[in-house]
Formats: C-alpha cells, structure tokens, sequence
C-alpha cells in the first residue's frame, strides 16, 4: 500500500489543530493556492488522491498493467499545473483509469445520485442555532451552485415539528369557508383529484423571513451557505387555488384573507393574502423540479406563495380557509413579527423585497491565483422580476453593471455574472440589485436606520465580503 | 436583442401566464372533489381567531392546568415555562406596569436580549390555538380542550395574568385578551404586505437606495468583521467547497475525512484487487459481499470462513454462477482470512 501513498500526505499545507494557521504559508507566495504539482497537497487533495486510488483499484482487473503509474500520479491530478514539466501532463500521457477500463452498467444506481467527489455540498445546519434539530434550519450550499435552479436534495429545510413521509393515497385537501357563506360548497380533493385539474409549473425562489437573520446586527458566520442559504429555486407544479375556491364556489369579493394549513404534527397555520391568490400566482403543487415534492419540502401537496417568505408556504398541506380577518397565528403572532427600535413588531411582513449575493467568490473561499474570474451571483425579488445588479469591487464606491443570464421571471432566482481580473491587491465585493418596482436593494446602513439591528426577519441588507491579498474572502460588513 | 428587452419580454409572458385560467368545461370539473361532511369540517376546523371565532366551549383551572404542564410540558419547557434546553422560554420578561400598558417595555431596551413567548405575544387566541394543535410537541392534538384551557391557564398564571385560583373559560378568555401584556405591541405600518388590507398599511418600502455608478462615498469602511472565534465554528469549510473550480474552501478545522478512515480491511480488499469484482451492495463481475454474508449467514462460521479462505486463494465458480474467480496466488493465509472475516461480518466501511 505504502508505494501507493503520494509523496507528501504527511505534511498537510495548514496545521488542523490551530484552525486557518498557514504553517506553509512562507512558500507559498502571500499564502495564495499555488497550483504546484507533488509535495504540495492540501487535505483534500489528498483524499482525492485517496478516491483515485480506490477508482484505480477497483478497475485494475482489466486495466492492471496501465493503472500503477496512473494512481502513484494521482496527486498531480488534484491541482493542475500551470506550467507543464517535462513532456506534458501525465493525465494526458498516461491512460487514465476511467478511460482503459469498463465502466458501471446502467441503472447501477436506480435513482442516480451525484459523484461522490461532490460530497461537500449538502444542506448543513448552523451549530448552536437552534437547541433541538426537529425545529431547525438546514441551509442550501449556494457556495457549490450554478444556475438558478437549486437540486432537489439540496433544497433547504425549515421544519417547525420535525418532517413527515405522507402516505399520498390518505392525504386530503379540505376546502372551506371560516363563515360557512364564504364557500357554498365546502370540499375535499384527494391527491387523485388535484392532479386531474389542469396544472401549471412555475419557476420561483422561496426564501425563509429569517434568511441572513443571524447578521442583523453584525457578521456571524463564514460562508454564503449560512449567511444565505435559507433560499433555494425549483419549478413548482401545481394547480392555481384560485381555481380550486372557485370550484367550491368561494365568495372572492368577500374573502379578504385565506388561511393555509398544513397536515403534520404542527399543523402550521399562515394567513394569506388574497391578493396573490386572485392574481392566480398562489398555487397548490405537487410537483417540484419534474418530480413529486421531497418529503422535507411538503410531499404530497404544498403552498407556493411566490415572492412571500417561506413560513407561509404550508407544507403537507390539508386545509385552506377562506376568511375576512387575519388569523394572528403562532408564526404570525410569536414568530416572523419584525421587532423594530421603538419596541413595537411589524406584523404580517410578508414579501421579501429586493435582495442578492455574490455566491463566487463568497466568505470562506479562497481565490487560486490572481488573474480572470468570473463573479457570478444570485438575485430575486418578492416584487416581480429584477431589471438590474451592479457588483462593486471597491466596497460600493464605484459599481458596473453585470450580466443577467436568461430567464429573467418574475419571483425567481436570477444569475448574475461580471468578469473581473483580479490584480492580487484586496478588494471589496459587493451586489447591489434592483427590481422591475425600481427598488434598489438597501446598504447595511440604510437597512439599520430604519429597522435597527434587532428584527431576525428580512435582512435585504447588500452583503459584502473581503478579499485579502492571500487570496482569501472573509464575510464582512459595511454600511 | 438588448438584455433589458429580453428580460421585458420574459417578464411579459409571466404576465400573459397569469392572466390564463384554467380551461374548465362548460360544467366545471366533473367528478373532481366531493363535498365535505359537517363532522369532516368539524375534525379539521379548528383554527381559533383573534377574535375568539372558532373558540370551542369549555374550562380549566389553574391547579388543573398545573397537573397538566407538570406531566406533559414541564420536561421540554421547565417548570415555570423558562427553560431554554429544547425552545426559548416561555415565561419572563413581563411586568405588572406592561400589563397596564399593553406594550412589553423590556423589548425597547437594547440590553435585554431575552424574548419570551409571553413578552412578545398580543393575542391570547394564538397560545389557544397553537397549543391545541401541535402541543405537547411529541404528540401533538393529543389534549382535551378543557386540558388546553387549563394548561394555559397556568401559563397566564405564570406570567401573572390571572391569580392562582383563576378559572379560563370561553367567556372569561375576553378578559385575558385585555390584560395582555404586549396586547398593543404590534403594527402593521409597513409596505411587506402585498394588499391594502391591515390599518396603518405603507405605500412604499421603508428604505430607498439609488443605483450610483462611480464615486459614490469617498470611501469603503468595515462595519463588522467575522470574529475570530467565529471562524472555525462552522466546521472545516474545505470541506464545503468542490475540489475543482477557481476556489477552495479555507482549512478552518481538522480535516473529518481523516477520522472517518476507512476500515484497514477496506483497504486490504482494495489493494488485493478484490473491489474490481466484488462492490459490497451490487453485483459486479462476482457477488456482492453483503450477498456473500446473507448466504453463509448462522452456518458454522469456522468451518465456513476456512472453506471460504481456500476458495479465495484457489478460485473456482459454481457457487454462484459460471464465471469463474481466478486464484489469488500472491494473497497471503492471513490476508485471506482477515478479508474473509470482513466479508462476512458485511463488509463495514469504516
Ligand atoms: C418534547 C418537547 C416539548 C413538549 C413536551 C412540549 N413542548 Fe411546547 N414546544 C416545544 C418546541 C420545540 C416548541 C417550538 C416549536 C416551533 O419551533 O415551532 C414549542 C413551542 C411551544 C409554544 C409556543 C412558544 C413560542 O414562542 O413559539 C407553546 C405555547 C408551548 N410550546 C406550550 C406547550 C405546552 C402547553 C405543552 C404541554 C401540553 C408543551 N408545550 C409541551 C417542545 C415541547
Ligand atoms: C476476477 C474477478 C474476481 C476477483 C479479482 C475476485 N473475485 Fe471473488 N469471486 C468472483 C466470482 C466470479 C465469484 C463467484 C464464484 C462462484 O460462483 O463460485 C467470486 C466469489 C467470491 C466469494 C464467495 C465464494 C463462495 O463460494 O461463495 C468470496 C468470499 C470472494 N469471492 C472473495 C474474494 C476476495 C477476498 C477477493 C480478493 C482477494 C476476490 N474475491 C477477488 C470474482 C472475483
């Protein structure tokens, strides 16, 4: 085995025991990633040397002789070089072991899964957050994603009483009025009911009210996954409630407000505003990103309330009440009020305005080299579409318009990227969005002048974060 | 086409979407739902409003309520509802002069973190409600509704709403509502609600930046920093970040892919060059190695781990197919006997 060993697993680049101490850093030029071959590997690079080895191993019945010489060069696979020694890189010269060798059939994994070299990204929780993980949050790693659409298993969770697997073939939908001449004929939907109407699929972000809400009054946590993460994007398949109230014969000129209500042990309850469910924006989906709903996310059937804070998307949901009063419900009355300087809670904040992030580069990361980078982030709005980001490199003194990848939809992620050609000298990365209302997202400080520092809910603030000459981008705050 | 437009576009057929309805029949949609039963409406209608509608009849004491939080809420909540182990407390941070007031003076004061369920709650409906339907937590909608009205009870006698020997009621519950003690601790002057349907309602966001391009502040100050302590809090974000890209993740801590090494057996079977026909769930060129371990499962295991050991170092095939396994000439005894062992204890990774 030891002949299998890459040279320099012993001398990891930074001490474990003393967190973020460079003990190498002397070598390597202001303490920036060098993309140096052997002798000079990270952990990480280590164990992918590891994964190869093993990849090798298991293809070496049919590709022994080949593989030796592949696996003892492992180690440069990890970090390209940038200038080539000798003939060339071995990964080109020499076979690789997926490339002389047979690979898994198919269905090998009858619900595919991602490659195990991507095990870094997954929803995690914050420690000390909350006290038990049945009422918690797990966060999306937004850090890893591209695009707007985040995968299914990386959603994040916000779950009041723990999630439940529901039995689809019980679940039911009731339809009712809080005055019984509010809906002249109550109901009740099977799951086979609701997926015989005629469906809809919208894209559209979904953002908990606490998201950034540890950083109200100052940074908190490291990375874009925890300042953040508490947001995620899918497609949404579902019917319109619109058109469920009006099957029932729901009074629309008397219902002022519609109560959602879900179906597990908390059986959480939102008020919702009629408005988004006359506009026919509200919808009741069963599909999430092509396939059924994740159990965490609501499985069968969930609210989706675009452009309102994630709480008032009931999950499992088996009721909807159409009302004509607000129901100041437990995450209306205890949770999800806004605590403003005066010692007076906004009540029934619903939209989540204008926001967005840099998620690449974002706190905790640390930049290869100097040189091309693409800055690339994330932006929505709970008023419609965004018209426009500006990113800033000098902590908002000055800011250029970024490119917005396509589609651009109302009350969905929107991607943004600028490229930047980073000199090697610290730099302050900021984004700034706006949205088709002409709201621009608020600084720190404009944020804080208004509401303080003490809300939890609705940070929009524009997050910036540090880039050190080493390379390396920490979470900071400017107002 | 300029991206301004293209995004007007988009924004558009979001509009035309919205205006689309639903393409129902001349009768509806025919045999889609079926009416609900009163006794149906009944067993899911339970939400309690702030105006008492929904409130069903009945009451409880104090005393009563006690025995009930003592045997089903004290261990979660504490027994004066200020534990802070499983959720915040419930109790505390309430005065006598609040409960005149109706606003909580504690929550203006910036040195008093705590937030107390009672300390921020205007409405005793919702504790109703709430407890009603997802209290105790582990079994939730298990309470009578007598049991709900005394238990919290107790919690407003906890708080000093209601003296020792109070008796709630759907009547009494009125009075209540007046003495809470943040009764008149919110408002809805805010423009985060889509309609015009709450009093005080703004008509435009409470903050107003402007798109400046270029010198916009003389200069850029930190605000805030990430503590040091901070930093590592997180675990080892290398490990959150791809192995590929134009970043890394910063070493924030010791590396958890070292603690979880794989079992040295693991190993052994790698650099045997067993894992080329064996994986330990799917079948590749030979069984899997859990199939492997179903089969000789309860057999003797001595005389089944030598019979196994030889016929790794020989091969053969008929025990599971025709594919033959070729001899394993260079594998020593005890290496054979050590992945044997492995394989039928199932082959851990760890
Ligand atoms: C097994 C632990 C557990 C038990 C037992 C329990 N609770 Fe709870 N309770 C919780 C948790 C956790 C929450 C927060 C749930 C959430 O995040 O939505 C909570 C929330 C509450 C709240 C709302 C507090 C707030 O600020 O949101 C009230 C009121 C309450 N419980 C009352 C009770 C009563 C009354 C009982 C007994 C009948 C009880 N609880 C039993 C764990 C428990
Ligand atoms: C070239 C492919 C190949 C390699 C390499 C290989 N095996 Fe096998 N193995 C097989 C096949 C095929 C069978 C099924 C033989 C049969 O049907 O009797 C098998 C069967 C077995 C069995 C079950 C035998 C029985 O009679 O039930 C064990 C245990 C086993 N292998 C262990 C190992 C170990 C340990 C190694 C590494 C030292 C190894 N194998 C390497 C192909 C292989």
């Amino acid at each position: 085995m030891s002949n299998l060993r890459p040279t320099g697993e012993a001398t990891p680049r930074t001490d474990p025991l003393v967190p973020g101490a460079d003990i190498s850093s002397a070598d390597i030029r202001a303490g920036r990633l060098r993309r140096a071959p052997e002798n000079f590997l990270t952990a990480d690079d280590i164990r992918q040397v590891g994964k190869g080895r093993r990849d090798f191993l298991r293809s070496s019945f049919l590709a022994a002789a080949a593989a030796t010489g592949a696996a003892a060069l492992g180690g440069r696979a990890a970090i390209a070089a940038t200038t080539v020694a000798g003939d060339g890189d071995p990964n080109i010269l020499t076979p690789t072991p997926w490339g002389s060798s047979l690979g898994l059939p198919v269905a090998a994994n009858p619900y595919g899964q991602p490659s195990k070299h991507e095990r870094a990204l997954v929803r995690r929780q914050s420690p000390g957050l909350t006290q038990v993980p049945a009422a918690s949050v797990s966060f999306a790693p937004l850090q890893g994603l591209f695009g707007i659409i985040t995968p299914s298993g990386l959603h994040f969770e916000r779950h009041h009483q723990g999630w439940q697997d529901i039995d689809p073939t019980r679940h039911r939908l009731m339809v009712n009025g809080a005055r019984p001449d509010f809906v002249k004929t109550p109901k009740v939907y099977t799951m086979d009911d609701i997926m015989r109407l005629p469906p809809v699929s919208r894209m559209h972000f979904i953002e908990c009210g606490a998201n950034t809400g540890m950083e109200w009054g100052n940074v908190a946590v490291p990375t874009v996954q925890y300042t953040h993460g508490m947001l995620s994007c899918s497609e949404f398949t579902g019917v319109p409630l619109r058109t469920l109230l009006e099957d029932c014969g729901a009074d629309l000129k008397a219902a002022k407000f519609v109560l959602a209500e879900g179906g597990d042990g908390s059986s959480m309850t939102r008020t919702i505003p009629i408005e988004l469910v006359l506009s026919g924006e509200v919808m009741v989906a069963y599909g999430q990103n092509g396939e059924m709903l994740r159990p965490e996310n609501g499985y069968p059937l969930r609210l989706v309330v675009p452009g309102v804070q994630g709480v008032s998307w009931a999950k499992w949901l088996r009721r909807i009440e159409v009302g004509d009063r607000p129901y100041a419900t437990k995450d209306e009355a205890v949770h999800y009020i806004d605590l403003m300087p005066d010692g007076q809670h906004r009540q029934y904040t619903s939209i989540q305005e204008c926001k967005s992030v840099i998620t690449s580069p974002s706190g905790g990361q640390t930049l290869l080299d100097k040189g091309y980078f693409t800055i690339s982030g994330l932006a929505w709005s709970g008023r419609g579409a965004v018209k426009r980001v500006d990113v800033s490199t000098d902590g908002g003194m000055n800011w250029s318009q970024a490119t917005l990848q396509t589609p651009v939809l109302s009350k969905c992620l929107t991607r943004f990227t600028l490229a930047w050609n980073w000199d090697g000298r610290p730099a302050l990365l900021q984004s700034r969005a706006t949205d088709e209302t002409g709201f621009v997202q608020p600084a720190y400080g404009q944020l804080r002048a208004v509401r303080g520092t003490r809300s939890i809910y609705h940070n929009n603030a524009i997050q910036t974060w540090q880039v050190a000459e080493s390379g390396d981008v920490n979470n900071v705050q400017i107002l | 086409m300029s991206r301004s437009c293209k995004a007007a576009l988009l924004a558009s057929a979001v509009g035309a979407l919205l205006a689309w309805t639903a393409p129902a029949l001349a009768d509806g949609f025919a045999n889609v739902g079926r009416p609900a039963t009163p006794a149906e409406i009944k067993a899911w209608d339970i939400d309690v409003g702030p105006d008492f509608a929904g409130l069903p009849k009945g009451s409880g004491t104090v005393s009563r309520g006690m025995e009930i939080w003592e045997e089903k809420c004290a261990s979660c909540h504490g027994t004066f509802g200020e534990s802070n182990s499983v959720f915040n407390p419930l109790v505390g941070g309430t005065t006598a002069e609040d409960i005149k007031t109706g606003h909580v003076a504690a929550l203006k004061r910036t040195d008093f973190p705590a937030r107390t369920t009672f300390m921020k709650v205007a409405t005793v409906s919702t504790l109703y409600d709430y407890i009603r339907r997802a209290m105790p937590w582990n079994a939730p909608k298990s309470l009578s509704d007598d049991d709900v009205y005394a238990v919290l009870a107790y919690l407003l006698n906890l708080a000093e709403i209601v003296p020792d020997d109070y008796t709630l009621t759907d009547a009494t519950i009125r009075d209540v509502q007046k003495r809470m003690p943040n009764r008149d601790g919110m408002t809805t002057a805010h423009a985060l609600w889509p309609g015009p349907d709450f009093p005080g309602m703004a008509a435009k966001p409470d903050t107003a930046n402007a798109a400046c391009m270029t010198n916009c502040k003389p200069k850029a100050e930190l605000a805030s920093q990430l503590p040091e302590h901070a930093r590592g809090a997180h675990g080892n974000i290398a490990e959150q970040n791809r192995l590929i890209g134009p970043v890394r993740g910063q070493r924030t801590g010791p590396d958890t892919a070292a603690a979880e090494a794989p079992s040295p057996a693991l190993a052994l079977a790698e650099q045997s060059g067993c894992l080329s026909c064996h994986a330990v769930d799917t079948r590749v060129v030979g069984p899997s190695y859990s199939e492997i371990a179903a089969r000789y499962r309860g057999k003797n295991s001595n005389e089944t781990a030598d019979a196994l050991v030889s016929k790794v170092k020989a091969g053969g095939d008929g025990a599971w197919g025709a594919v033959p396994m070729p001899p394993q000439d260079d594998l020593s005894i005890d290496d054979a006997k050590t992945l044997v062992a492995w394989i039928l204890s199932g082959a851990p990774q760890k």
